[in-house]
């Protein structure tokens, strides 16, 4: 498996994703800063895949089962609370990835060195919004735990060392699990306790295996591209 | 009777100060005194364009999931993101006259302010998106820059900003509908129905024709407005009529033509039932345009309250704090 197609699928899923919640937010300046985190995320997928090949093929034309994105990523928005659990974990996991790449020296250090800087204000946006919400009010204390609940089962599979990628993925991991957990509990929020890697889900997405809304997803993402084969737009 | 006098006097004096600022084209600032008629006259319109960027991400967003390239798709998303900033700088420029987005919001929700009624039209087809892009941003643009200059400052300086990028908007939608129009049969088809669809819904953008218009005088009058609904419109259909021979698409109007006397384009009759049935409430699109903004509104209410105790209980801990350190220092 190519890793800047596992790496360009995650973003481009999640820009996905996050673009969906276009005039939706709760305010106005989350509408703003959920399109600016999609489009960094979209420009990440774009610069990645181009590596691998053509872009538009690429995102428009594989079916689920050639995609090699993170179950995490493609997971429904859910409530405001989901998307930002969602939002945390795997911001979290991307700055730390991205840090580790841009001093590698490697094949994506330039790339990971541009995307850290994006990937910080990500990351600073989605703790921001854990606080808030777990030390909100006992509404939003509860929405973000069952989000944080929910969607822990899915952090198993970004520790899979994915091919190709120098990392030290137990640093990685630990790393992980060191940052998240401080926030939850400045959040006043439990790390959950159940397993990071359902039977299902660990190392799944990267094999092309899917949870089901993915499917549906792409449907809407592809029907207009390939309902006219070979025109360019 | 003597406080009556005076006020009166202080009043009549503030007129005339007013007047002559007016008149000497500068501009009225926040802490400047102005006419009650020209503050709440002010708040209408620039709430009514608030709400109007507001509404107006939805039928672009429509088509965001569905962009058919990944180019395209960062585009929209940037369009569409702009408008949410367009939304904020307008609704920041109207609390200058003492009201409050709380409020503002309150009102489109309930439906005692208004927005553009074009956004009352369905996004049917990926062409729309360019056609909103080169008509409707177009439009806007052709009533925007004059604004400008108009004489209520922060309204002029948040149009400074924002034409700069409705006018990148409007290049980009254009570019889209010459990919298309360029394309294969299909995209063309779907280029010219979206003009078709599109055109007559744009030029009602200027407003009702100039003896039917019910505020137009006293805002020329007050610089707010510098040039009449008819003028603009004018002025947009002689732009639009080259532009669409480039694109190589016809405009939906067969009285359109040069008339050399005037100088100008002859353009068919708008049809006014349509644009007063839309403006009241009975468009294609303006119930479910209210309703997924009072969805998202009202869903996001237990995140905004969220946000208010968090911030409530950090400011008092940093209180608690301060005040620890105050001691201790003593």
């Amino acid at each position: 498996m190519s890793a800047a197609l596992a790496l360009g699928d995650d973003a481009l899923v999640l820009s996905h994703r996050l673009g969906e919640w276009a005039g939706h937010a709760p305010v106005l300046e989350e509408d703003v800063a959920l399109a600016n985190i999609a489009l960094d995320l979209l420009g990440q997928a774009r610069t990645l895949l181009s590596l691998v090949g053509d872009e538009d093929e690429l995102a428009y034309l594989r079916e689920e089962r050639a995609f090699r994105n993170l179950q995490l990523v493609e997971q429904p928005n859910g409530d405001f609370a989901h998307t930002i659990a969602r939002q945390l974990y795997f911001s979290t996991f991307q700055r730390l990835l991205f840090g580790q790449l841009a001093a590698g020296g490697g094949e994506f250090a330039g790339l990971a060195a541009k995307a850290v800087k994006e990937v910080a204000y990500h990351q600073d946006h989605a703790e921001q919004w854990t606080l808030r919400l777990g030390d909100g009010t006992e509404e939003s204390h509860r929405r973000m735990q069952r989000a944080c609940d929910a969607l822990w089962r899915f952090t198993g599979e970004m520790f899979q060392p994915v091919e190709g990628l120098d990392v030290d993925w137990e640093a990685l991991r630990e790393g992980w699990l060191e940052s998240v957990t401080a926030v939850l509990e400045r959040a006043t929020l439990t790390v959950p306790d159940t397993a990071t890697t359902g039977a299902w889900s660990a190392g799944a997405g990267r094999q092309g295996l899917h949870t089901e809304p993915f499917g549906r997803m792409l449907a809407e993402m592809q029907h207009l591209h390939r309902s006219h084969p070979g025109a360019s737009w | 009777m003597t406080a009556v006098t005076a006020e009166h006097t202080a009043d009549t004096t503030h007129q005339a100060r007013f007047d002559a600022a007016v008149a000497a084209d500068e501009r009225i600032e926040p802490r400047d005194w102005m006419p009650d008629e020209y503050r709440s006259s002010l708040v209408r319109q620039m709430a009514q364009h608030a709400h109007s960027e507001i509404i107006g991400m939805q039928p672009e967003a429509n088509w965001i999931t569905r962009a058919p390239s990944l180019r395209r798709k960062a585009i929209l998303m940037a369009k569409v993101q702009d408008e949410a900033g367009h939304g904020l700088y307008l609704y920041s420029a109207t609390e200058t006259l003492g009201t409050s987005r709380e409020e503002l919001l309150d009102k489109l929700h309930s439906g005692r302010q208004k927005y553009s009624s074009i956004f009352n039209y369905p996004t049917l087809t990926w062409a729309d998106v360019g056609a909103i892009g080169w008509l409707v941003d177009g439009a806007a643009i052709t009533n925007q820059v004059p604004l400008c200059r108009c004489s209520y400052g922060p309204y002029a300086r948040a149009m400074v900003r924002i034409c700069k990028e409705e006018s990148f908007h409007q290049r980009q939608g254009y570019e889209l509908l010459l990919a298309l129009s360029q394309g294969t049969p299909a995209q063309h088809d779907m280029a010219q129905d979206a003009v078709n669809r599109w055109w007559w819904p744009s030029l009602m953008m200027f407003g009702p024709p100039d003896d039917e218009s019910a505020h137009s005088a006293q805002s020329m009058a007050w610089k707010i407005k510098r040039h009449s609904n008819d003028e603009l419109r004018q002025r947009f259909v002689d732009i639009c009529v080259p532009q669409a021979e480039a694109l190589g698409l016809t405009l939906p109007d067969p009285d359109l033509r040069w008339n050399e006397e005037r100088g100008h384009h002859d353009f068919g009759a708008i049809d006014w039932d349509e644009f007063w049935q839309v403006l009241k409430g009975d468009g294609p699109c303006n119930e479910q345009r209210i309703t997924q903004r009072r969805r998202a509104h009202e869903e996001g209410a237990w995140v905004r309250e969220a946000a208010a105790a968090y911030a409530a209980k950090t400011s008092s801990d940093k209180a608690e704090r301060d005040e620890a350190q105050v001691e201790a220092t003593a």
